[in-house]
């Protein structure tokens, strides 16, 4: 399988990576080389064999039904490039 | 005094117990060394002389008291990819501009429980997605070693490997005395081998992937890069726990895997898979696999030939598996919540933009495959088939530890290191991929690997073998990694710089 | 997904009538409950409501670089609990997947849901609908398709800012259950009735507060409309719908847009629709309808969820008595079926109820309850957890009757007097002299005074048995009401009849 530059920007889109038409064409090959080393997966038996879910056989561990976090606004807003009063600020979101 | 930058992690530990020196003055000589000579390598790209030398003086304190932990007093570096509380912590992206944890690493908590001090964060591939630490924002890192009759500053540069190639230089070039790394396709163990060090990738789950930057999630592990075995051993002992924060992590008790160093390897059964040998492999690392076989059956160990035959399908599997999850991590980078934001005229221009200048070149390569490739119409030809075969590389391993191996023998990498800037690695993304050819099918098994080197190459540049274990069975390879290095010596790069 | 399937007959009650031919109602819910726990369904932050923004969030939940989702023992012994109640299989081996989408309330980018493998399959809810004008309750079977486990989002305001939005992500990760029925609605009542009845359960089951106004329980609806009987048409979603009596509105709504369109020779766009309630008309999602490629997988970061059979008996044992079950022991005990179903209908009403009908008469209890005390509270715009008048105080005054201190016109007085007043019933009645006149001697003479004073009537009702009433009237009139209309009775019909 490979890619045209419409499934590039498509893909781009998707991922909400800016990409401009010329940058799309080079990704274009770069990708179809990846996707041409990937093809020989094709050829593989898999025939009946379970998907892997997880490398580790264990079991999964779960918490305890315990408010054990939060009340840390001031941290969680710390790092953020814009916010106001703890809050998150973002160009507004038309709906 | 002798340059403590020299002594490995157990020499000075036993220095400080023996109140030879302290950690504020073995501190000190690494903040000097990494003052003097950081530029020449660019393997830290922020340091903390003032943490360092802090946690040095608290540290001599517990020593004092007879109160030290096992890494009291020890000066390492940590990869940019764990999250240091108000320090700087980047994964080498741009994206996370600025960032700055308001949380610890369990893995670097451990750490610095155990009274590890630290010098500062280590340059890496961006979001660790390379094998030559050219993708870092923060530029390229220059590998201490050079080709012979290269040695001087104006010599071929080198890269050190990836995507823990800070950790590997600085290591190499002793900036610390070890440092923490992480490993997702051989992050750990390529760098080592390209650098004369140690590196170890434990089993999927040995450690707690906590507070750590996280790009293939179900692959990634972190590791130390440390100058010989043993020192591998000491700090796998700190950084490895439980963790109620990580269900991938595993509920078991950490060994202690300084004791397995130095122990017989007799009737040890090691297993030399067939499908390891490449076509167009260079003679030296044939040579140098031949060599460790021979290394490990003086020491009585038995070597079997074994198969793994799916170990082809492990990389192109692996270029489905690590991306389509790093599509899915990476998307957390939207210029919401923290590091960069570039406005647009909307909210979806302004993800747009962030994304397209926050992540390098190879970053959004990988994004753009693991969207694509989980996609619909395309999920389960590509990811669900790749899991699938991951499966099947899995049982490959597991029939041959079932069949009685207790490790298996490979060459760490297809190469030794090779110059910054190669044009053909540039050009062609699969080529660099392709280093990680041996070291990929371990991490796609969960299982434990460790790289020691072993020899150098006919240009005079480190090679290393890879040892590959059973799950949590970490101590076989420091074992047999341990009889290797003690037959195939201690390797340190020229000075140049 | 299965296959759908049609498990109905068409019933003409509920078709809408067309140009050519009638149209029939096919609707599916996919209900969103919030699950009743203290903690997030990944993480130990607090899914109190109404918490200052951003208070309710831990470092994975903002999704910080590096954070890990470690799942919530008690939100999965819901899941079970729930899928046990709506009579649904559960899996011991369920996935957690990734949704993955870009929006500012969803922090790490992709949504923790349950795609291929969810905790709970297919299973059934019965729902009551009616009563008609006989009384006549229809029972209709609806298909569950699934029940999933699921983050919430959190919340993006938009009236804070001129050019800003503001995120508030105290709701981000809480645990929610994506109920998902199969379409087997076909009338705006069915889909009333069902989400009651859901609501009804997951209350009585303690899993869901069901508190539709704060969210904790929404509902997607998807709306087809066809032929009688024919084959099921393009559906439309219509997103998030946070009241029963918008939900009517906007299937109404929107099933008489895809009709106009249909008949009109248009065809049915397979899209996502909000509903508005200010213009009472759904409207077209688009903008989220574009890119819609979620790109599932298996989160990496949990394992599966899996667990014995053990697991799920522990929790069978340990289910409530269920309202399809309380109406059949309310029925076999003596209460019509629209009592029953009344007094069913809510875990608080039917617990209030068996308070109050504990050693007392059922249909009394049941009048007492639904006629008496959910009239006033209705009327009044209270909740039963508001009521001013307790079980206990309900019961004091129905025991009043049932000994012949107070007749029913006088308990009717007292009930108002508790509701207004509050205490103890008989005390009241003590204070107040409210207790009925059972002395025979002081009712023979306000009989006799009656009789002496009205010698026609007499007559009358010497020939019409039933004016007897009217004496009995006046007799209580000259009481104060108090005294016991039995005696009256008897007293007069002696007297006149001789
Ligand atoms: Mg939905
Ligand atoms: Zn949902």
């Amino acid at each position: 399988m490979s890619v045209d530059t419409a499934t590039v920007k498509r893909v781009a889109k998707l991922s909400r990576i800016a990409i401009t038409d010329e940058r799309a064409e080079s990704m274009q090959s770069e990708l179809n080389t990846i996707l041409g080393f990937v093809e020989q997966l094709q050829e593989v038996d898999v025939e009946g064999v379970e998907p892997m879910t997880s490398v580790v056989d264990m079991v999964m561990r779960k918490r305890r039904d315990e408010i054990s976090d939060g009340n840390k606004a001031e941290d969680v807003t710390a790092n953020a490039p814009m916010s106001e009063d703890n809050f998150f600020m973002v160009p507004k979101v038309v709906e | 005094m002798t340059d403590l930058t020299k002594l490995t992690i157990a020499q000075l530990r036993d220095g400080y117990k023996a109140k030879e020196f302290t950690s504020v003055e073995a501190t000190q000589a690494y903040v000097d060394a990494i003052d003097a000579h950081n530029a020449a390598f660019n393997a830290y790209i922020a340091v903390t002389p003032d943490i360092a030398l802090k946690q040095a003086a608290a540290a001599d304190a517990k020593i004092a008291s007879d109160n030290a932990g096992k890494l009291e007093g020890i000066p390492v570096g940590i990869k940019d990819l764990y999250s240091t509380r108000g320090v700087h912590t980047q994964a080498c992206s741009h994206i996370l501009d600025g960032f700055k944890p308001r949380y610890e690493a369990t893995v670097t908590q451990n750490m610095f429980d155990d009274g590890a001090v630290m010098l500062g964060k280590l340059n890496m591939d961006e979001f660790a997605m390379g094998s030559s630490n050219e993708t870092s924002y923060y530029g390229a890192v220059t590998n201490p070693w050079k080709r012979e009759g290269e040695r001087t500053d104006n010599g071929t540069a080198l890269v050190p490997g990836g995507s823990s190639g800070g950790s590997a230089a600085a290591v190499a070039a002793h900036l610390c005395a070890g440092a923490t790394a992480s490993d997702t396709g051989g992050s750990i163990r390529q760098p080592a081998a390209f650098t004369g060090t140690v590196g170890m990738k434990p089993t999927y789950g040995r450690c707690s992937r906590f507070g750590m930057v996280a790009f293939a999630s179900s692959l990634d592990q972190a590791g130390p890069i440390s100058r010989d075995v043993r020192d591998a051993a000491i700090m796998l002992g700190s950084m490895a726990s439980a963790d109620p924060r990580d269900t991938t992590c595993a509920d078991l008790p950490v060994p202690d895997y300084e004791a397995a160093i130095g122990k017989s390897i007799k009737g040890m059964r090691v297993g030399i898979p067939s499908e390891y040998r490449l076509d167009g492999m260079p003679d030296e690392i044939e040579q140098l696999w031949e060599q460790g076989k021979a290394m490990l059956r003086d020491a009585g160990a038995e070597i079997v030939d074994i198969s793994l035959p799916h170990t082809k399908y492990a990389l192109p599997a692996y270029y489905i598996v690590a991306p389509a999850e790093a599509s899915s991590n990476l998307a957390r980078y939207d210029g919401v919540k923290y590091g960069l934001r570039v406005d647009g005229k909307n909210i979806e221009e302004m993800y747009e933009n962030t994304r397209a200048a926050g992540f390098g070149e190879e970053v959004k390569r990988r994004i753009l495959i693991g969207t694509y490739v989980l996609s619909a119409g395309f999920y389960d030809a590509y990811y669900t088939r790749a899991q699938k075969v991951r499966t099947l590389i899995k049982r490959d391993f597991e029939l041959c530890f079932d069949a009685g191996v207790d490790c298996i023998l490979t060459p760490a990498t297809p190469s030794a290191a090779f110059a910054i800037g190669d044009k053909e690695m540039a050009a062609d993304p699969v080529k660099m991929y392709l280093n990680d050819v041996f070291t990929v099918t371990v991490n796609m098994a969960g299982l434990p690997g460790i790289a020691v080197p072993a020899g150098l190459d006919n240009q005079g540049l480190p090679l290393g073998l890879q040892l590959i274990g059973r799950p949590f069975e970490e101590e076989t390879l420091f074992q047999a990694g341990s009889v290797i290095e003690a037959a195939a010596g201690h390797f340190l790069p020229e000075k140049w710089w | 997904m299965t296959g759908l399937v049609d498990t109905r007959t068409p019933n003409p009650k509920n078709f809408f009538p067309g140009d050519d031919h009638d149209w029939e109602l096919v609707i599916g819910l996919e209900v969103h409950a919030q699950v009743t726990s203290n903690a997030k369904l990944f993480s130990g932050a607090s899914t109190e409501f109404g918490n200052e923004q951003n208070a309710n969030v831990s470092l994975v939940d903002a999704a910080m670089p590096g954070m890990l989702p470690v799942i919530n023992e008690a939100c999965v012994r819901q899941a079970v609990k729930t899928g046990l109640g709506l009579n649904a299989q559960i899996n011991n081996r369920s996935v957690f997947d990734r949704k993955n989408y870009f929006y500012p309330d969803l922090p790490q980018g992709y949504q923790i849901s349950q795609l291929y493998h969810p905790i709970v399959g297919e299973g059934v809810v019965t729902i009551q609908v009616g009563p008609d004008k006989q009384g006549q309750f229809e029972s209709v079977e609806i298909g569950i398709e699934r029940l999933h486990l699921e983050q919430d989002a959190g919340k993006s305001m938009h009236d804070q800012h001129p050019t800003m939005s503001f995120v508030d992500l105290n709701r981000s990760g809480v645990a929610l259950m994506e109920i998902v029925s199969k379409p087997d609605i076909r009338s705006i009542d069915e889909a009333k009735a069902y989400i009651t009845k859901l609501r009804s359960i997951l209350r009585y089951l303690g899993t869901c507060d069901g508190n539709m106004d704060q969210g904790s329980m929404r509902a997607d609806v998807n709306v087809s409309v066809r032929k009688p009987g024919g084959e099921f048409g393009t559906r439309c979603e219509i997103k998030n719908v946070n009241s029963i009596r918008f939900m009517g509105q906007a299937i109404d709504y929107e099933a008489r847009r895809q009709i106009d369109i249909l008949e009109e020779g248009g065809t049915i766009d397979q899209e996502t629709r909000l509903f508005d309630p200010n213009k009472g008309e759904t409207r077209s999602m688009r903008s989220k309808e574009e890119a819609h490629d979620y790109r599932y997988f298996p989160d990496p970061d949990l394992l599966p969820l899996e667990f014995d059979d053990a697991y799920v008996d522990q929790i069978r044992a340990e289910l409530p008595e269920l309202p399809d079950a309380k109406r059949i022991r309310f029925m076999d005990e003596g209460l019509s079926e629209y009592d029953a179903s009344i007094l069913v209908s809510d875990k608080s009403i039917a617990d209030f109820f068996e308070k109050v009908v504990e050693g007392r008469d059922a249909k009394v209890s049941a009048n007492w309850v639904i006629n008496d005390l959910l009239g006033a509270l209705n009327k009044a715009g209270k909740s039963l957890e508001e009521s001013p008048v307790s079980a206990t105080q309900l019961g004091g005054i129905i025991n009043l009757i049932k000994d012949g201190t107070i007749s029913g016109k006088i308990a009717k007085d007292l009930f108002e007097i508790v509701w207004n007043e509050g205490g103890d019933p008989a005390k009241i009645v003590d204070e107040r002299g409210m207790a009925q006149v059972t002395d025979t001697g002081a009712i023979e003479a306000a009989v006799d005074e009656i009789i002496a004073a009205n010698p026609d009537k007499v007559q009358q009702a010497i020939e019409k048995p039933n004016m007897i009433g009217w004496f009995v009237g006046q007799v209580m009139k000259a009481t104060g009401g108090k005294a016991n209309p039995q005696a009256v009775n008897e007293l007069l019909r002696k007297k006149i009849n001789g």
